[in-house]
């Protein structure tokens, strides 16, 4: 067990300093995502289910998000030049947002 | 497709040695290019544009048989509801479409069309109406109904050249362009007329299937994203959307399989997923089943591995390899027990449902033929015969395992996607006839990569070896005895098959496929053509003289037809959602006349209308469909006394003359189609009453009828419909 969390704490350390700030501010925002969605999700196992399709929306939406920014995340880092040769910061970044239009004009839809 | 030599070489000897690095700007030496001023670049492109063309009004236009032989008219059963649905969504508008209930389908239960449709096919019909009588096209609904699935067959040309293009090259998708817009597999479901689901619903599917393979190669969320958009398009047009949500995360798990998994298809298949989900929710007849039925888990457990792959790769690059290991144990115990405990939870206490019938019957082929009837029954759920592969494919049948050689030889994360189109689409072609819809597609992608890839080499070989072209040749390459003879005969036999598959799919549209099964037309005995339009006459008469709250009841197949055109209220019909109630149907069809009328009095029926084809020699009339009537009939609590055994003779057999049994003799069914038939002289030579389609003269001719009594026979007997009389007002 010890030996687990020397790992994890090279793991962070390493996290801290190697990652540019770009993408530190991605996975900041993919947090607060995450937050939002365990919230949405224990409120549902509390209060129910009804109206299901309020709580499927509001939870698909944090999903939804939460893999768009993973998804940018992808494409933005450095390190992936190689996979997503042809696809520059800015067309990742207007792709990112042109989903999020389509994502939530359907969960506003949806939540009813 | 265009190469460059042969059109430099047969200009001559000063053009055959140019320089390949200078083929693309170079204006060709050939005399009519050289007229017209075009590069090379150009005349591809032209030349593209011409077969494209080509293909698309070929399309068009060989599935207007039937319009050029009898008139614009809907077909068949099915494409006379979507009909009046799409009439009322144009009159009406989308919100009381949306919120439509009808009652004057399957009497007293009613049917909420809003929210049992698939609407794709009723929208874009009426959206086009729209449009064009905005810009004073005055074309009528029925027209834009009748020639929608032409229209969107060109569309399906262009969508396939586009993905065939992806897969291969563009050689491979004009062919394939070629191929799939004569195939008779695809015609059958989308002739003129045929204004039914699979019309539009074959083209979403290609369009989704191009968009994830683009997806696939970029990896962006632009292309991704339109994917899910296409799609909610296909969600919302057919209920074949299934095999699309299953096909996809198989691909991408056949990718994970073989160590293809990259970032690019982790990007493609979660947009696609998670979008693409909650956007087919929106179509209120798929509702919540994303997430409960069994049929969309897959797709959802591929999308649980796809994280989990996704994380485990990101930490396996931040860490070493032992400290990986360690963790990834660790981890990976508990994560594995915690999954396994909850989804035995969710399955046991059934909030997962379980695989519906329709599609169970697909993985167990006998299930439905021991369980459920209605669903046996439907004669487009029978097994394919091995004649139909080759009757509905041809040419493709031979060319479609060379196409997968083609693919295995070349295995990109694209191919892959196909060669599992390919192969899931033949088992399912072969379990049901009506999925050689599914399998047409891929079979002329398939066979048009194969066609252009055997026509690459031979053509290539075909022309004599230059001076300049032996220098440069790979070592690779041999030569052998007659090599471009060899290579010239090839090319040709590969134009006399694509001749013969062309003139075998103009063929079958024209006999096989090109009939409207309502209006029927035989040969005289002088060679003249005699047309039965019964049918018409017979829905016309009721919707002139009868009430406007008159019930109808006759079996299930003829009810869209009954609302459509004669605008009655009807018991049950096509949709066969409440098998309950068509069982009473049945029972009441099976019944001795006094039975059957107590049931008649429960559902209020006023007319009763049956299909006969003894007089003309029709095949397809209720007598024949007699037999499902006592299945169904026979199948639920109500009607258990009814048994099949009862209707046949001591020996086992059908008959309907003298020695047919008493039971068959006496049931309403037979007593209302041969009324009055005892009297009439059908063929010289035949005593009087001599049914045509069954070959013998019937056993029970001098009856009357007690309580009904006949309303209207329409020329050739084909219908005919009885009035139900009312109990007198004093019991005697």
């Amino acid at each position: 067990m010890a030996h687990l969390g020397e790992i994890l704490v090279k793991l962070y350390e390493e996290y801290r300093g190697k990652t540019p700030k770009r993408l530190k501010l991605v996975d900041a925002y993919l947090v607060y995502v995450l937050m939002t969605g365990i919230i949405q999700f224990l409120y549902c196992l509390l209060v129910g289910t009804f109206p299901f399709n309020s709580f499927l929306s509001g939870f698909i939406s944090t999903v939804a998000s939460f893999i768009l920014a993973t998804c940018l995340r992808m494409q933005i880092n450095p390190e992936n030049k190689s996979q997503f040769g042809h696809i520059s910061q800015e067309r990742a970044m207007a792709d990112f947002v042109f989903a999020h239009v389509v994502l939530h004009l359907v969960v506003i839809n949806f939540i009813g | 497709m265009v190469r460059q030599n042969p059109v430099s070489s047969a200009a001559g000897p000063a053009a055959a040695q140019t320089n390949g690095n200078t083929f693309t700007l170079q204006k060709s030496k050939d005399s009519l290019s050289k007229y017209l001023n075009l590069t090379t670049e150009q005349q591809e492109t032209y030349l593209k544009l011409l077969i494209l063309t080509v293909s698309c009004i070929m399309s068009f236009s060989t599935r207007l048989f039937s319009v050029l032989r009898y008139e614009s008219v809907i077909h068949e059963f099915d494409p006379y509801f979507n009909y009046r649905t799409t009439k009322y969504l144009a009159e009406e508008g989308y919100y009381k479409f949306h919120n439509w209930f009808d009652d004057r389908a399957w009497y007293p239960l009613g049917r909420i069309i809003g929210g049992t449709i698939y609407p794709g096919l009723m929208v874009t019909a009426s959206a086009l109406h729209y449009i064009m009588n905005a810009l004073h096209v005055s074309i009528d609904v029925r027209n834009v109904c009748v020639f929608f699935a032409p229209l969107f067959s060109s569309f399906t040309t262009i969508v396939t050249y586009l993905l065939t293009k992806e897969l291969k090259d563009s050689g491979a998708g004009l062919v394939a362009a070629a191929l799939i817009s004569i195939v008779p597999g695809y015609i059958s479901r989308s002739v003129a007329g045929s204004y039914d689901n699979e019309g539009i619903a074959i083209f979403c599917m290609l369009l989704t299937y191009y968009l994830w393979i683009k997806s696939v190669k970029t990896g962006s969320i632009y292309w991704s994203t339109a994917c899910a958009l296409a799609y909610f398009y296909m969600v919302s047009s057919w209920g074949g959307y299934v095999f699309l949500i299953n096909l996809i995360p198989l691909h991408v798990l056949a990718l994970i399989f073989t160590g293809r998994f990259s970032h690019r298809i982790y990007v493609a298949y979660s947009t696609v997923y998670c979008i693409g989900t909650i956007l087919s929710m929106q179509i209120p007849f798929v509702g919540f089943q994303p997430v409960q039925s069994s049929e969309h888990m897959a797709a959802f457990g591929v999308f649980g591995l796809c994280q989990l792959y996704a994380f485990v790769e990101y930490l396996r690059s931040k860490m070493t390899k032992e400290n990986f290991e360690t963790l990834l144990r660790s981890v990976a115990m508990v994560f594995v027990g915690v999954i396994g405990v909850a989804g035995l939870i969710l399955s046991l206490s059934g909030k997962i449902a379980p695989w519906t019938g329709r599609f169970y019957s697909l993985l167990d082929p006998s299930y439905a033929k021991n369980n459920i009837p209605i669903i046996a029954s439907v004669s487009e759920h029978q097994p394919t015969a091995w004649s139909s592969f080759y009757f509905d494919l041809q040419l493709l049948v031979f060319m479609f395992p060379v196409g997968m050689y083609y693919c295995f030889k070349k295995l990109t994360d694209a191919n892959i996607f196909i060669i599992m189109y390919g192969v899931t689409s033949i088992y399912f072609a072969g379990v049901m006839v009506r999925l050689m819809l599914v399998l047409a597609p891929v079979m002329c992608v398939l066979s048009g990569i194969g066609i252009s890839s055997i026509l690459h080499i031979y053509a290539r070989n075909s022309e004599p070896d230059t001076s300049a072209e032996k220098k440069g040749k790979k070592g690779g390459e041999t030569s052998y005895w007659f090599k471009s003879e060899i290579g010239t005969a090839v090319c040709c036999m590969m134009t006399v098959f694509l001749a013969s598959y062309a003139w075998h799919c103009i063929w079958v549209t024209s006999e096989a496929y090109s009939s409207p099964s309502i209006v029927l037309s035989a040969r005289g005995g002088h060679g003249d053509r005699i047309i039965f339009d019964d049918f018409r006459e017979a829905y016309y008469w009721l919707r002139m003289n009868t009430d406007e709250d008159a019930k109808v009841m006759s079996w299930w197949d003829y009810g869209y037809q009954i609302t459509a055109m004669a605008n009655r209220t009807i018991l049950v019909d096509n949709n066969t959602w409440n098998n309950t109630h068509i069982s009473q149907v049945g029972q009441a069809m099976s019944r001795p006349e006094d039975r059957a009328y107590k049931i008649m009095q429960e559902l209020d029926v006023d007319y009763v209308l049956v299909i006969f084809g003894g007089l003309t020699g029709y095949s397809s009339d209720d007598i024949n469909k007699f037999l499902w009537m006592v299945r169904i009939g026979g199948s639920t609590e109500r009607g258990a006394d009814i048994k099949e055994t009862d209707y046949y003779t001591p020996s086992g057999e059908f008959r309907v003359d003298r020695e047919g049994s008493p039971t068959l003799l006496n049931c309403l069914m037979y007593k209302l189609c041969y009324y009055r038939f005892g009297d009439v002289y059908t063929e010289g030579g035949k005593p009087p009453g001599y049914d045509r389609v069954r070959n013998v003269e019937i056993g029970n001719k001098d009856f009357e009828l007690d309580k009904l009594e006949e309303a209207f026979t329409s020329e050739h007997w084909l219908v005919r419909i009885y009035r139900v009389k009312k109990m007198p007002n004093r019991g005697i």
